[in-house]
């Protein structure tokens, strides 16, 4: 295999593994804060439609974005209320809010554009485009470090920089934060922080209402970036591989951004059947690559490779003492 | 202590929750320029209608039965099985290997046959996620969510593969023999001299579906086990101090859960569509959680619940063919449904618990 091909399939990954790191930084947030969120899935698909029918409706990406994080916000509101209010039972909410997305998606991209559930194809200022680095074009003819900076580093949306950028950030706010401190004293001990004087149920919210704005900004990479347009349930399992990421990396957001890669690489992989035979001399099946996240997954939480241990207060709602 | 009547509990809330949910999905319905009475007219003529109507309702219940029993029974025990598509599904690789690998003599044998092998493939599907919940501490939403992933695959693999006949370029195995073929409702009726539909798929199952429901019912509430099931789900530690093996108790709960989900496969492959399909079970393994959450974890709730489902189903299907209301409206409301019951279930019954005890104060201060 050469460079380019192997670099081909590289820079794949990073844009397959976008949101797949955007919903897993998500999931890290609230889960940290003792909030346990399989509603992933439904937040993205819910961001993925309205995203595409603000930026074909108005003929730009941006506001797409506003209308994604929006439409994402508004189901997280609803996960906060179960929740953190009501103090339902948080998987269930999950559930819910992934079943609503895949629902009302479709029902108002029927009505809104007649196409069968589907919105029109974006084009233009309506989507995301690659953003061409400084000197991408005069540096391509450097040997080796030229195409790694072209093919691989250049040439991504501004969208796949910004998840890129909330890796360090998150890391930075979890750890050297006052906010951050307390987001994952009340996912580990919630009484404690209530004792300091510190808001539970505000803390929660918060936590909650930043999942929300990272999976819109997900749904909208599909969307706009990824793909020109919104299609029937094109998150496609995506919030649930973020999910497996997510423990993958036992909750940490460096080893987020290498689980996610990993499973980008295997989604990259899987599209190019033709690179893995040359590679490996032999076929592999396509399905087991797509399988592959999942499998990991249940082996690392079997506790075989090291184990996960989530938030200890995880999906239990507080309830004060009296 | 009780604050409200156990009717309250048990009618009142899921009737108040499914009307909070009825009104968002006639907004819903509002909202995209169709008319909600009008929607609700049609359903109830296509699903309930005729004897047609009422054989595809029936069909879609009895998959709801075994999916909502097998949540509801894992619920007892404070598990959340939501593996039920993935068990179903292999469920459904057991019947098809049964009945096309075993020359039956008689469909009464070969639906024997289908029930084992698709309890059999289903529970097996449950015990892995069981097994890692019970000795390693798993959780068991997360391996059941990746088993439903896994064992989409597997199936896939199967059926572009070794189960596909020769020649055939759909993923799907062979036509099963004749001798499999259940009998339909319009056989069994018209044994007794009913009239019913031929053409509507509802099949012998549905009887094997209320079975079921006997059969969970006297497990749950008139068996040592069953007592256990419940006494581990109220509280593990006190479970525990009373000599129940939490290990026996998640993996009991979870390998009849799983069965139970994998048995939907006699309905749907071998009493339907007589041969195994990509995509067989339609998220009905999803259903069940909507089915159980409604019915109040209690089978003849479950049986209630899944024939509302059914007649969601069969209904939305009618829908979307005489309205612009796509087929997905169904998902909405069982979201809807799901949300109410589950998950904001506090939001109905708080104020409805106030209501309750300032009417018992009242009472008592006339007294």
């Amino acid at each position: 295999m050469d460079l380019l091909t192997f670099l081909q399939v590289l820079d794949s990954t990073m844009r397959l593994a976008t949101p797949l790191l955007l919903a897993c930084l998500a999931g890290l947030y609230s889960e940290r804060a003792g909030i346990f969120d399989i509603g992933l899935e439904g937040k993205m698909l819910a961001a993925a439609f309205l995203s595409a029918a603000v930026a074909f409706t108005t003929g730009s990406a941006w506001l797409g974005l506003l209308a994604g994080i929006g439409a994402s916000l508004a189901l997280s509101a609803i996960h906060g209320l179960a929740s953190i209010t009501f103090r339902g039972n948080q998987l269930i909410s999950g559930v819910a809010i992934n079943f609503l997305a895949a629902g009302l998606t479709v029902v108002v991209a029927q009505s809104w554009f007649g196409q069968g559930g589907r919105t029109p194809q974006l084009a233009g200022a309506a989507r995301f485009e690659p953003i061409t680095l400084p000197f991408a074009d005069a540096l391509r003819d450097v040997p080796v470090l030229g195409p790694i900076y072209y093919e691989l580093i250049s040439g991504h949306t501004a969208l796949v920089y910004l998840a890129l950028l909330l890796v360090p950030l998150t890391w930075w706010v979890l750890y050297a934060t006052r906010f951050g401190l307390r987001m994952r004293a009340v996912g580990e001990n919630p009484a404690a922080v209530d004792t300091a004087g510190v808001s539970v149920i505000g803390l929660r919210y918060a936590a909650v209402a930043i999942c929300g704005v990272l999976c819109g900004i997900a749904g909208t990479y599909l969307a706009t970036a990824l793909q020109a347009g919104f299609v029937k349930d094109m998150s496609a399992g995506r919030g649930y591989i973020a999910l497996a990421a997510l423990i993958f990396a036992k909750w940490r957001p460096w080893y987020a951004l290498y689980a996610c890669l990993l499973f980008g690489f295997l989604q990259a992989l899987a599209l190019r059947p033709d690179v893995i035979e040359g590679a490996l001399g032999f076929k592999v099946n396509g399905q087991l690559l797509d399988v592959l996240p999942y499998i990991l997954t249940v082996i690392i939480l079997a506790g075989f490779v090291g184990k996960a241990i989530p938030p200890r207060a995880g999906g239990a709602p507080y309830v004060k003492e009296r | 202590m009780d604050v409200m009547p156990k009717w309250a509990d048990v009618v009142l809330i899921p009737l108040i929750s499914l009307i909070l949910a009825a009104t968002l999905s006639a907004i819903v319905i509002l909202a995209i320029g169709e008319s909600p009475t009008n929607a609700l007219k049609i359903m109830v003529d296509g699903a309930l209608g005729s004897t047609y109507g009422w054989g595809y309702t029936l069909y879609y219940a009895t998959n709801f039965i075994f999916t909502g029993l097998a949540v509801s029974i894992a619920f007892h025990a404070r598990m959340f099985n939501i593996g039920g598509e993935g068990q179903a599904m292999m469920g459904g690789l057991g019947v098809a290997l049964v009945c096309m690998f075993i020359p039956w003599p008689h469909w009464s044998l070969a639906l024997l046959g289908g029930i084992v092998a698709a309890a059999v493939f289903g529970a097996a599907w449950a015990a892995i996620p069981a097994f890692l919940q019970a000795k390693r501490g798993s959780h068991i939403v997360i391996t059941t969510i990746m088993f439903n992933f896994i064992a989409a695959a597997l199936l896939n693999y199967l059926l572009i593969g070794a189960l596909k006949p020769q020649g055939s370029m759909e993923p799907a195995t062979g036509k099963f023999p004749e001798a499999t073929h259940l009998p339909n409702l319009h056989d069994v009726l018209g044994f007794f001299g009913i009239e019913f539909s031929k053409a509507a798929p509802a099949n012998i199952t549905f009887f094997v579906a209320i079975l079921a429901c006997v059969a969970v019912w006297a497990l749950i509430w008139r068996t040592k086990l069953g007592y256990e099931l419940r006494a581990f789900g109220h509280s593990e530690s006190a479970a525990k101090y009373a000599g129940i093996s939490p290990t026996k108790i998640i993996m009991v709960s979870m390998l009849i859960s799983g069965g139970l989900a994998g048995m939907m496969a006699i309905n749907n492959v071998q009493g339907e569509a007589e041969r195994l399909v990509l995509n067989a079970v339609e998220g009905a393994g999803f259903i069940g959680i909507a089915v159980a959450l409604m019915g109040r974890s209690h089978p003849f709730g479950v049986f209630l619940a899944a024939i509302l489902f059914g007649f969601l189903y069969q209904g939305g299907a009618e829908l979307a063919l005489w309205t612009k209301i796509p087929r997905e409206m169904i998902v909405v409301i069982q979201a809807l449904v799901i949300l109410f019951t589950g998950a904001l279930d506090n939001m109905v019954r708080m104020p409805l618990e106030r209501a309750f005890l300032a009417a018992k104060r009242r009472n008592k201060g006339a007294a």
